[in-house]
C-alpha cells in the first residue's frame, strides 16, 4: 500500500532536503516553520500489462469494443502522444508501442488495410526517426515509416480540413488524414491533469489555426490552474473544440496514467523522501553528484536525457474520450495529489533538466520560465500555493543556451522581443503573428526539427498567470545576465533569495517548497 | 623650422608593427605597439615650401587620426598604395587649420578644412578625364605633377600632413569654414564629406533597406550621410560599444545590433532565411538591400552576408585583410567601392556638420608630443567610449 503525499513542516530534525537545478542537484536546509509538499508515494504499477491493454480494448467505456468498430475497407488512423511526454523518456518498451501494436493487431485480423499513424505533434518539433522507433517499436516502425508512420504537419495546408466552429467562434481544425478516417484511435500518456481528453485530438493534430483560440494570454490567464481542467479556460475550449469534433469523427480513446518512479535504481534517492534514503541511498547522493558536478555540461545532459524512466503503468482505459478521461483523471491525482493548508508567501520550486520541450535537447531560458511559472507553479487545484504578490524561488542554472536546430525561433525571441519587452499581452499583440508566419520558422518546422515560430511565445503565455499573480520572481543559481532579461532576479544561495524576497512578503514569510519531480500537485485549501 | 611627425622607410619597423599586431595578443594592445613599433618619428625640420603658385602654407588647428592612418601604424593598409605614396611624409589628411599666405578669394588667416585628394589642379598637369568631370578622387595623375606622389595630403613628401606645426595646400583643396562651426566640428568635415560621397556612390531607392557595418567615426557619420542625403527606409547598424549605440541612434539609425546577432536580427526584419554552412558565420537568404562596410576590416565579410542576392555592398572603410568573395558570385552582388569625396560633398558636409548634433565627438586632444598616446587612444577608440582622436599641434 503506497502512503499518501503530505506535507512536512521543517523543525531541527529535517535533514537537508533534495532540490533539482537543471542538470543537477543539491541538498538544501530550509528555514525552520518551510513547509513541503511531497507526493503520495509511487502506486503499484498493473502486473500483465499486454492483458491489461487488451482488457481496455476489448471493455470500453462509452462505445463499441475496438474490433467491432473495425472492418475491412476503412480507414482507420492511429494517433499517438509525442516526445512531449512522458517525462523523462519511459523505458521500453514504451506503452504506445504496447498498445499500438494490439490495436494493430485486431486491425489486421478485422481485415482493415489503410492504416496510418500519425503523431500528435501540434507545434512541437517533428520526432526523428530514432524517436519514432522508440516509441512505436522496431515492428511498427518498420513496417508503416516513412509512408504511413509520420508526424503531423500543422502547416501543410493541402492537408488540413476545417471540421466547424464552436460556438464561441473556435475554428477547429485538424489533420485532413485524421479527419476523413472511419475511426481515430488515439494512444495517449496522461503525465499530468492537464493533458489527455479533449486536448489530445484538438490539439495534438490542430494547426496554428485552431490552437490560437486556447493558446493566448487571455485564456491563460483565466486557467486557474490548467491542471485542473474544471477552473481551466483553456479547457473549457478544449471541450468545445471535442464537442465539434465529436459530431464529425469518431474517436476511440486509449489512455494510460504512469506511477512516480520517474528515476532508475541508481538513482532511487531521487524518488525516496530524504530521512529515509538508507547509507546505500547517500553514498549514491554523494558518489553521483560528485560524478555529475565534474562531468561537462555537454555529456551532462546526454547522460541525463539518455536517463529513461522505471515507470509503471498504473492505468489504461478505453472508450469514448470523456469518460475514458475521467478514469484517468482519478488515477493520476491519486498519484500526484497532496492536501495543503492555505498558500503561503513564498513557494520554491526546483527545476529540473527535463520540460516537455527539451526532450534530447537544450532548457534554454525561455523553457525554464515555461516549467518554472507555467507547469511547476499551475502544479495546484483550488488557490496557488503562493499567495497574490508573494515570491517564487526557482533553482535552476538559466543558462544562455539554446539549442539552434530544435529552437530557432527562440533565440530571436529571447534576443529581440525579451530585449524589449516581458509584458506577455505586449509580446501577444506585437509580436504573435510575426512569429507564427514567418515563412523560415515554418519552413524548419516542416522540413527540419524546429518547434514551430510561435512556439516560444505559447511558453510565454504559459507563465502568464504566474507572472500576473506573483510579485516576484527569483533564481537562486541563475545566471544574472540571463535571469535578468525575464525579468526575474538572480540569487546565490536560498539565504540571498530570501532576502531579497523580504521587500516583498516581509521578514518573517511563510514558505512551501513543492516537493518535485517526482510530480507532486498540491489540493491548496 | 616646424616640429613634425614623420613617417619614415623602415621595412624592419614596418614588419615588427605588422608582425605584433597581426598576433591575438598584439592585436589587443595595437595602439601601444603601433605607436612604438612602427617608422613614425616626431622631428623638426625645415618649413615646407610652397610648389607654385596657388598655393599656401596652412597652420593645422586640429587634425584628426583616421583609421587609415592607423592602419598605416599597424602595416595593415594594403601595399597595393605603397605606389602612390612618397617618402618620408607627414601623416594626417583630417585637418582644419589657418591659411599663412594671401591667394585669390581666400584671404591670409583664413580659417580652413582640407580636401586632402591631390589631383591634377593642385598637380598643375593636365586635367585627367576623371579631374575634368569633377571627380577628382579618381584622378589618375596622383603621381606626376610639381608635387611627389601622393594619394592625398598626408600621404605626399612635399606637402606636409596635417600632424605637424606646418603643412601646404592648394587653394582648390580649401573650403573656408564658417564662423558659426567650431574648429572641434570642422575638422569631421572631411569624414563627413566622405561619408556623403559614399551615399552618393550608388543609387538608393526609397525606402530601401540599408545596413551599416561599423559604428566608429565613419560609420556613424554615414548614418548621418543616409538620412540626410537619401531616402532610404530602416537603417541598421552593427555596433560594438554601448556610446557607439546611443550615437547611432541619436543620427536616426533604426536599430542597432551586435554583431553576433546582426544576421539573425536582420533575418527577422527584413525576411529570409537563415543558412549555416559547415565553417564560417552564418549568412542571409534574403536580406539588406544596400550595405556599408566602414570598419576597414572583417566587417567586408559580415556585409556580404547579410545583402540580399543582387544588392549592393559598398566599401567606405579602406578594406584590409583577405574576404571570401563568394557571396558577391552567389547572389551577384554589386560591390562598390567609395574613396574620399567629390565635387559637391565638401560644400554639404561643411553645412551638415553645422547642424547635426556631432558635438562631443571629438573628445580627446593631444598635443603632438604625446602622439603615442594618441595613437594609443585612436586604437582603443570605441573601447574608450571616443568617437575621434586628433591632435592639436599649436599645442605644446
Amino acid at each position: 500500500m503506497s502512503r499518501p503525499g503530505f506535507v512536512l513542516e521543517v523543525d531541527e530534525r529535517t535533514p537537508a532536503l533534495l532540490m533539482h537545478e537543471g542538470e543537477g542537484f543539491r541538498l538544501e536546509k530550509l528555514p525552520l516553520g518551510s513547509r513541503v509538499v511531497y507526493p503520495p508515494e509511487s502506486l503499484p504499477g498493473l502486473r500483465d500489462l499486454d492483458a491489461h491493454i487488451r482488457e481496455a480494448l476489448l471493455h470500453p467505456l462509452g462505445c463499441e469494443p475496438l474490433p467491432e468498430l473495425l472492418h475491412a475497407g476503412m480507414r482507420l488512423t492511429i494517433v499517438f502522444d509525442d516526445l512531449s511526454i512522458p517525462l523523462p523518456q519511459m523505458k521500453t518498451p514504451d506503452i504506445r508501442q504496447r498498445i499500438i501494436e494490439q490495436v494493430l493487431e485486431m486491425a489486421a485480423a478485422a481485415g482493415v488495410d489503410d492504416v496510418e499513424l500519425i503523431a500528435g505533434n501540434a507545434l512541437h518539433r517533428r520526432m526523428t526517426p530514432a524517436e519514432l522507433k522508440r516509441t512505436v517499436g522496431e515492428r511498427v516502425f518498420r513496417s508503416f515509416f516513412p509512408h504511413h508512420l509520420r508526424n503531423h504537419d500543422a502547416e501543410d495546408r493541402a492537408n488540413l480540413t476545417e471540421i466547424g466552429t464552436t460556438k464561441h467562434g473556435e475554428v477547429v481544425e485538424i489533420n485532413k488524414r485524421a479527419a476523413t478516417s472511419d475511426l481515430i484511435v488515439y494512444v495517449n500518456v496522461t503525465l499530468t491533469a492537464m493533458s489527455g481528453g479533449p486536448k489530445s485530438v484538438s490539439v495534438g493534430l490542430a494547426s496554428y489555426r485552431s490552437l490560437k483560440h486556447h493558446h493566448n494570454v487571455h485564456t491563460l490567464r483565466h486557467s486557474r490552474s490548467f491542471n485542473d481542467p474544471p477552473n481551466s479556460a483553456m479547457h473549457h475550449s478544449y471541450n468545445r473544440m471535442a464537442g465539434v469534433l465529436d459530431e464529425h469523427v469518431k474517436i476511440f480513446q486509449i489512455e494510460t496514467s504512469v506511477n512516480n518512479d520517474t528515476f532508475p535504481t541508481q538513482l532511487g534517492f531521487l524518488n525516496k523522501r530524504e530521512w529515509e534514503w538508507t547509507l546505500k541511498d547517500q553514498a549514491a547522493y554523494l558518489a553521483v553528484k560528485r560524478a555529475n558536478d565534474l562531468t561537462p555540461i555537454k555529456q551532462r545532459r546526454q547522460i541525463w536525457h539518455r536517463t529513461a524512466a522505471p515507470y509503471g503503468i498504473t492505468s489504461v482505459t478505453a472508450g469514448a474520450p470523456g469518460p475514458v478521461h475521467e478514469v484517468t483523471m482519478g488515477h493520476v491525482l491519486r498519484q500526484q495529489l497532496t492536501e495543503v493548508n492555505g498558500p503561503s508567501d513564498i513557494g520554491i520550486w526546483g527545476l529540473p533538466y527535463i520540460c516537455p520541450y527539451n526532450v534530447n535537447s537544450i532548457m534554454n531560458p525561455i523553457l525554464m520560465m515555461s516549467l518554472g511559472l507555467g507547469y511547476f507553479f499551475n502544479l495546484y487545484r483550488g488557490q496557488p500555493l503562493v499567495r497574490p504578490g508573494g515570491v517564487a524561488i526557482y533553482y535552476h542554472p538559466v543558462r544562455n543556451e539554446f539549442h539552434p536546430v530544435h529552437h530557432p525561433s527562440y533565440i530571436d525571441f529571447y534576443e529581440e522581443v525579451l530585449a524589449e519587452t516581458t509584458d506577455p499581452v505586449a509580446i501577444e499583440t506585437k509580436y504573435e503573428e510575426q512569429f507564427a508566419t514567418d515563412p523560415w520558422y515554418i519552413h524548419l518546422y516542416r522540413n527540419s526539427y524546429a518547434y514551430h515560430g510561435v512556439h516560444p511565445l505559447y511558453m510565454w503565455y504559459w507563465g502568464a498567470h504566474a507572472l500576473e499573480h506573483l510579485g516576484q520572481v527569483i533564481v537562486v543559481g541563475g545566471d544574472r545576465r540571463t535571469s535578468e532579461r525575464m525579468g526575474f532576479r538572480a540569487a546565490s544561495t536560498l539565504g540571498d533569495a530570501l532576502e531579497m524576497a523580504k521587500e516583498k512578503v516581509g521578514g518573517s514569510p511563510t514558505i512551501t517548497y513543492q516537493h518535485t519531480p517526482p510530480l507532486s500537485m498540491a489540493d491548496v485549501r | 623650422m616646424i616640429i613634425t611627425l614623420e613617417y619614415y622607410r623602415s621595412p624592419t619597423r614596418y614588419l615588427a608593427g605588422r608582425g605584433v599586431t597581426s598576433t591575438r595578443a598584439g592585436g589587443r594592445a595595437a595602439g601601444m605597439f603601433a605607436a612604438n613599433l612602427s617608422p613614425l618619428r616626431l622631428i623638426n625640420r625645415p618649413d615646407p615650401d610652397r610648389p607654385g603658385p596657388g598655393w599656401t602654407r596652412v597652420r593645422p588647428l586640429l587634425s584628426g587620426i583616421c583609421g587609415s592612418d592607423l592602419g598605416l601604424l599597424t602595416g595593415r593598409n594594403s601595399p597595393y598604395l605603397s605606389a602612390m605614396v612618397s617618402m618620408p611624409f607627414t601623416p594626417g589628411h583630417e585637418v582644419v587649420g589657418e591659411t599663412l599666405d594671401e591667394l585669390d578669394g581666400l584671404p591670409k588667416g583664413s580659417r580652413v578644412v582640407l580636401d586632402p585628394v591631390l589631383g591634377c589642379e593642385p598637380r598643375s598637369v593636365r586635367p585627367c578625364p576623371s579631374c575634368a568631370a569633377g571627380e577628382h578622387s579618381r584622378c589618375d595623375h596622383i603621381t606626376a605633377g610639381t608635387v611627389s606622389s601622393g594619394l592625398q595630403t598626408g600621404f605626399c613628401a612635399d606637402t606636409g600632413g596635417g600632424w605637424s606645426r606646418m603643412l601646404v595646400a592648394h587653394g582648390s583643396q580649401l573650403h573656408p569654414v564658417p564662423d558659426s562651426l567650431d574648429t572641434e566640428q570642422a575638422v569631421l568635415v572631411e569624414p563627413l564629406a566622405c561619408a556623403i560621397h559614399s551615399v552618393r556612390r550608388v543609387p538608393i531607392p526609397q525606402g530601401a533597406s540599408v545596413v551599416v557595418v561599423g559604428a566608429g567615426t565613419v560609420g556613424l557619420l554615414t548614418v548621418l550621410a543616409l538620412r540626410e542625403c537619401t531616402e532610404a527606409g530602416p537603417i541598421y547598424v552593427i555596433a560594438k560599444h554601448g556610446h557607439q549605440r546611443e550615437r547611432a541612434r541619436e543620427l536616426g539609425a533604426t536599430e542597432v545590433l551586435s554583431a553576433n546577432r546582426a544576421a539573425r536580427a536582420l533575418r527577422r526584419a527584413t525576411g529570409g532565411f537563415l543558412a549555416h554552412p559547415d565553417r564560417g558565420e552564418e549568412f542571409l537568404l534574403g536580406g539588406v538591400d544596400v550595405a556599408f562596410e566602414c570598419t576597414g576590416g572583417s566587417g567586408l565579410d559580415t556585409a556580404l552576408r547579410l545583402t540580399r542576392a543582387g544588392g549592393t555592398v559598398l566599401l567606405s572603410g579602406m578594406p584590409n585583410g583577405s574576404v571570401d568573395l563568394t557571396p558577391v558570385w552567389f547572389r551577384e552582388l554589386n560591390l562598390v567601392g567609395a574613396y574620399a569625396s567629390g565635387g559637391r560633398d565638401f560644400p554639404q558636409a561643411l553645412e551638415l556638420a553645422g547642424q547635426a548634433p556631432l558635438k562631443g565627438y571629438v573628445d580627446a586632444i593631444y598635443p603632438l608630443s604625446r602622439w603615442r598616446d594618441a595613437i594609443g587612444h585612436a586604437a582603443a577608440a570605441g573601447r574608450l567610449g571616443t568617437v575621434k582622436v586628433v591632435f592639436d599641434p599649436t599645442r605644446d
